[in-house]
Parts: structure tokens; sequence; C-alpha cells
């Protein structure tokens, strides 16, 4: 870009401009995360006494959770249903945006707008959607499915935790789908014509010279997923947490704990347990990515 | 795409492989797009049927599930405090992020570009549920639980920094010339925001509209914690209410009611897609 003669925004029109946004981002997303290392070494509750007086525990709330069954179980959810959840939306997203490649059809199109509209459909609706879909009696997916497998199977309370990963690859392959199709429309065409000519098989031409040259993306993809699959609130939509925990993922055991039961301070504790592993997973991805685009 | 490249054309007339292999690709379309438009088939058939069960089914035609709607004393209520929700919302960040980007476009300082993207990864760290805890504190220390104040702000204050970061890619593109000229007639920086700057990036000032009404007119977790009062909820609580309050799940109003719920945002998508084209801003949706 080129230099500037004359400053269009002096130095009180900037701060004036800037004021309003940096006050909203630093009082309502910059404070709360400071806020939760706090909270998470009091005995804060939302009633009683400890609402009023919440007194200094140290690591009490951190023993605590590590101690509680509940707690380990929660991260254990969590980490299949980010694992499966970040396998299901690459692969799949990655498999749409390369079929989608030197296709202009309307085909194309229609399964592009089905994944995009499964991506901006509101929550609460496509998690009803799902419960429509899975239900053991009249539900779509068990008609659809041949012989004695679709035999009235309850997905959601028989596999809960498969049900939610696979209804979360549904909800987000779009986002993948899209960053991979952005990526791949840069790679030369001319390399991969080269390759095609001098023999090589379509899983040669992938892993040579597609994944190479998308690697950044991938990283991004994988990063932004794992994130926002971590501080995913919508398995409560369709399963509560339950059967018996067994879709307990950390912002529902967070909100149990904190909202329902009252116990603030625990809750705080687990939620900056939670930023801990996000903010190691963006280190990570910084640490690869080095340079920002 | 590039132009000055054309793929040779295949002059085998269809060996084996060729017929293998593109017959497995309609397989994997058609599997793939069944995949996708089965569980949403529900939300198109079940709204217009006489008597819509949880199977997709083709219906018997009916509006007459829409009067349930217009007769259930939170449904329509509901839509039109997710109305207000997120155009409040939507008012505030295209409002605040447009003085900031412009401001930040046209002022240098080292670390600049870095720190918006470490805001921007910040952003997605400290997601509402992360800090679901201190931002209930927040809200209520500042006695703005069940009031849309308290949702809007926090709201605003979660999807700013993506918002600064998509509106500077337009703001960037603005040659200065313009608001040069500008000054040199005495405008003030106001003035040439106003006047210059806001109507050459108005796309970009509708992305960000639309981007934010989506994210707000969806949201489920903070309007759940932060209102208290039946009649202040938006549709995504509501709907919520629905399905999960005790009896027997009344599947002509829910269904109805999805479909009106999901209007707007598929409208929009459409209106962006036809207007701007749907573009792709570094992982950031609609």
């Amino acid at each position: 870009m080129t230099e500037r003669t004359i400053p269009t925004v002096g130095r009180r029109a900037t701060a004036a401009f800037v004021a309003p946004a940096a006050g909203l981002i630093g009082v309502f997303l910059i404070f709360p995360a400071l806020w939760t290392l706090y909270l998470a070494v009091t005995d804060l509750r939302l009633t009683g006494l400890a609402a009023v007086e919440p007194r200094f525990v140290g690591l009490q709330n951190f023993i605590a959770a590590v101690s509680d069954p509940k707690f380990v179980n929660s991260v254990k959810v969590t980490l299949l249903f980010v694992a499966g959840s970040l396998v299901g939306q690459v692969v799949l997203g990655f498999t749409l945006a390369w079929i989608f490649r030197g296709w202009r059809g309307v085909g194309r199109r229609l399964l592009e707008v089905l994944a995009i509209f499964a991506w901006i459909i509101p929550g609460s609706v496509v998690a009803f959607l799902w419960i429509a879909f899975l239900d053991g009696t009249s539900g779509t997916f068990n008609a659809l499915l041949p012989g004695p497998l679709g035999d009235g199977t309850e997905w959601l309370l028989s596999y809960p935790l498969l049900s939610i990963v696979m209804f979360n690859t549904w909800r987000g392959t779009a986002f993948s789908m899209l960053l991979f199709g952005a990526a791949l429309s840069a790679v030369p065409p001319s390399h991969l014509e080269t390759a095609r000519l001098s023999g090589a098989g379509t899983w040669q031409m992938l892993r040579d010279i597609v994944i190479p040259s998308i690697r950044g993306h991938v990283v991004t993809a994988t990063l932004l997923i794992a994130l926002w699959t971590f501080n995913l609130f919508t398995p409560y939509l369709l399963t509560r947490g339950g059967p018996n925990f067994q879709t307990d993922v950390m912002p529902v055991f967070i909100f149990r704990e904190a909202i329902s039961s009252g116990r603030l301070g625990y809750g705080a504790a687990i939620s900056a347990i939670l930023l801990a592993i996000n903010l190691l997973l963006a280190m990570i991805y910084l640490r690869m990515v080095r340079r920002p685009p | 795409m590039d132009g000055t490249h054309s793929r040779p054309v295949p002059t085998a007339p269809w060996p084996l492989r060729r017929i293998v292999s593109r017959t497995g690709f309609y397989v994997l379309v058609t599997l793939l797009g069944a995949f996708f438009a089965v569980p949403m088939l529900w939300l198109l058939f079940a709204p217009f049927d006489v008597q819509p069960t949880l199977a997709a089914e083709v219906p018997h035609w009916t509006l007459d599930n829409f009067r349930r709607v217009l007769e259930n004393p939170f449904a329509l209520a509901s839509l039109r405090n997710s109305v207000f929700l997120a155009v409040q919302t939507m008012v505030l960040i295209v409002a605040a992020a447009a003085l900031c980007s412009y401001a930040l476009s046209r002022v240098r300082f080292p670390g600049r570009d870095m720190l918006l993207y470490v805001l921007l990864l910040f952003s997605a760290v400290v997601s509402g549920t992360a800090a679901m805890v201190p931002l209930f504190q927040l809200v209520n220390k500042m006695r703005l639980i069940d009031t849309y104040m308290g949702v809007v702000l926090v709201l605003s204050g979660g999807l700013l920094p993506a918002a600064i970061f998509i509106l500077k890619d337009f703001m960037d593109t603005l040659p200065s010339s313009y608001e040069e000229s500008a000054i040199v007639f005495g405008a003030s920086p106001v003035q040439v925001l106003r006047d210059v700057v806001v109507p050459v990036v108005r796309p970009g000032l509708a992305v960000i509209a639309v981007w934010a009404l989506v994210n707000v007119w969806g949201d489920f977790l903070m309007p759940f914690i932060l209102l208290r009062s039946p009649d202040l909820q938006p549709g995504s609580v509501v709907m919520f209410n629905f399905y999960t309050e005790g009896g027997q799940a009344n599947l002509k109003l829910i269904s109805a009611f999805s479909f009106l719920y999901s209007i707007p945002v598929v409208a929009m998508y459409l209106f962006v897609n036809l207007r701007y084209g749907f573009r792709f801003y570094g992982g950031i949706k609609a």
C-alpha cells in the first residue's frame, strides 16, 4: 500500500473512534476472561452467605474438580466429542471441496447450499430436527437403515455420544468445505496437470501436491473447529448432558454446576480449565503459522 | 479462475476404470446429498401436514399449523423479541466496528495487524460458554439480568473483534485520496466518515450487519442464562421450551414455529448471496 501524505484521522479522532469498540471488548470479553481466574479461587455461590461474602479458597476448587468423577467423565466426553467432530468435519469438508473443484453444475450448487443451510439455521431448530430424525419409533434415520439395523434403535439413548458427533459433523461441515474450497482454488492447476500427466494417481496427487500446499488451511480449520467444538453448548439442546452424563461436555457441566446449582466458584474453576485448554490450542496454532495472513 | 490454462480433453472412450470412477463419484455425491438433505426434510414437510409426526413424510397439505403459532402467547412475542435483540446488537456492532476499523485502517502503529489477529483468536478462545460464570456475574452486578441491554452488550463484546477484522479489509481498499480532498476542503473526521467512507464501504457494512443478525438470531445460551421472564425470551429459548416442557410435544406448533423462525436466516443468506456473492472471510460465518 502507498504511504499516506496527509494523516486523514487525527490522534483525538482516532481515540474517539476506537473507544466504543475497545470499551465493549474490554468490559465484556477481556475482563470476564481475567475475572474467571479470580472467581475460580473463591467459594462464590449464587445464593446464601457465600453469595454476599465469598471466601478465598486457594486451589480447593481445582482439587475438588480433579477428584470429581463427573468432571473427569466430562473431560473424557469433551475430548471424544471434539476429536470425532474434528475428524468428521475436516474429512467431509475436504471431500466436498475436492469434488466441487472444477464442477459448476446445479448438483454442486444444491449440495453446497444444503451444507450451508445446515450451518446457519438456528441451533434450537436443528437440534429438534435431529431429535426427530433419530427418534426410535418414527424417526427417518431408522426408516432408511436397511433390515434389523434400524429396528427401533433409540439413537440418542443407546449411542448418545455418536449421535451428537454425527449431528455436529452435519451442522459444521460447511465451514471446512468453504475454507478448503478457497484453499483448493489457489492450488495452481498446472501442478495438478503435470502430476497427472506424469502418471500420478489421485492419492499420490493429494499426498504430494494438494495436502502440502493447503497445509496452512488445514491447520486453521483444525484449530477453529477444535475451539468452537470445545465451547459448543448445542449438545445440551439435544440431550441435556444425558443419558447418565454420557454427553456431558464441559460447557454443559459448567452450566449445570454454576448456573443451575449455583456453585459459581466451582464453575469458574472448570471455566478456567476450559480457557487454559483453548489458550494452549491457540498458542500451538500461533507457533505453527508463525505469521498472520 | 485461471483463464490461460485449459485442461487436456480425455481422448479414451470410456475405459472401464473411468466408468467405475464415475459411478463411484455419483454414489458419493448421492450419499453426501442425502446426509445433508434428509434431516432437513422434516422442516419442509411437517409444518404443512394435517397431522405431523416425527417422520419426514410428504404432507397432507394444510396451513392450519401456523394458526397454532398465532394462538400461542409466547410464540409470536418470541419472534418479535428475537428481532429486537438481533437488530439492537447489529446496530451496536456495525456502529462500533465501523468507527474502530476505519481508525485502525488509517493509523499505523507497530503490531497493529498482530493485535487485531490476536484479538480475533482471543474472541474464539473466550466464548460465551467458557466465560459463562463471569459474564453472568458481571451482568448480575450491573443489575442488567432480565434486560435486553445485558444480552446486547455481552453479545456485542464477543462478536466485535471478528466484525472489526472483516471490516478493516474493506476499509483498507478505500483509497485515501478521497478523504484527503475532503479534508483539504475542511471536512471534519466525522463528516469524512459519514459522507465519504460509509457510502463506499456499504457492502462491507451490509456483510457485517447480516453476519451479526444471523449470529444473534440463533444464539441460545446468553438469553437462556441472562433473561428470566418468559415474555422476554427470544425464539431460540422459546423453541427449546416447546419441546422440553413436560407432556406430549405439540408437533403442529413446533414444526410451524421452526419454519417461521428459520426463514429470516435463510432469506438473509440468499440476499447476501444474490447481492454481493457469498464470500468467505477467514473462517467467519455468513
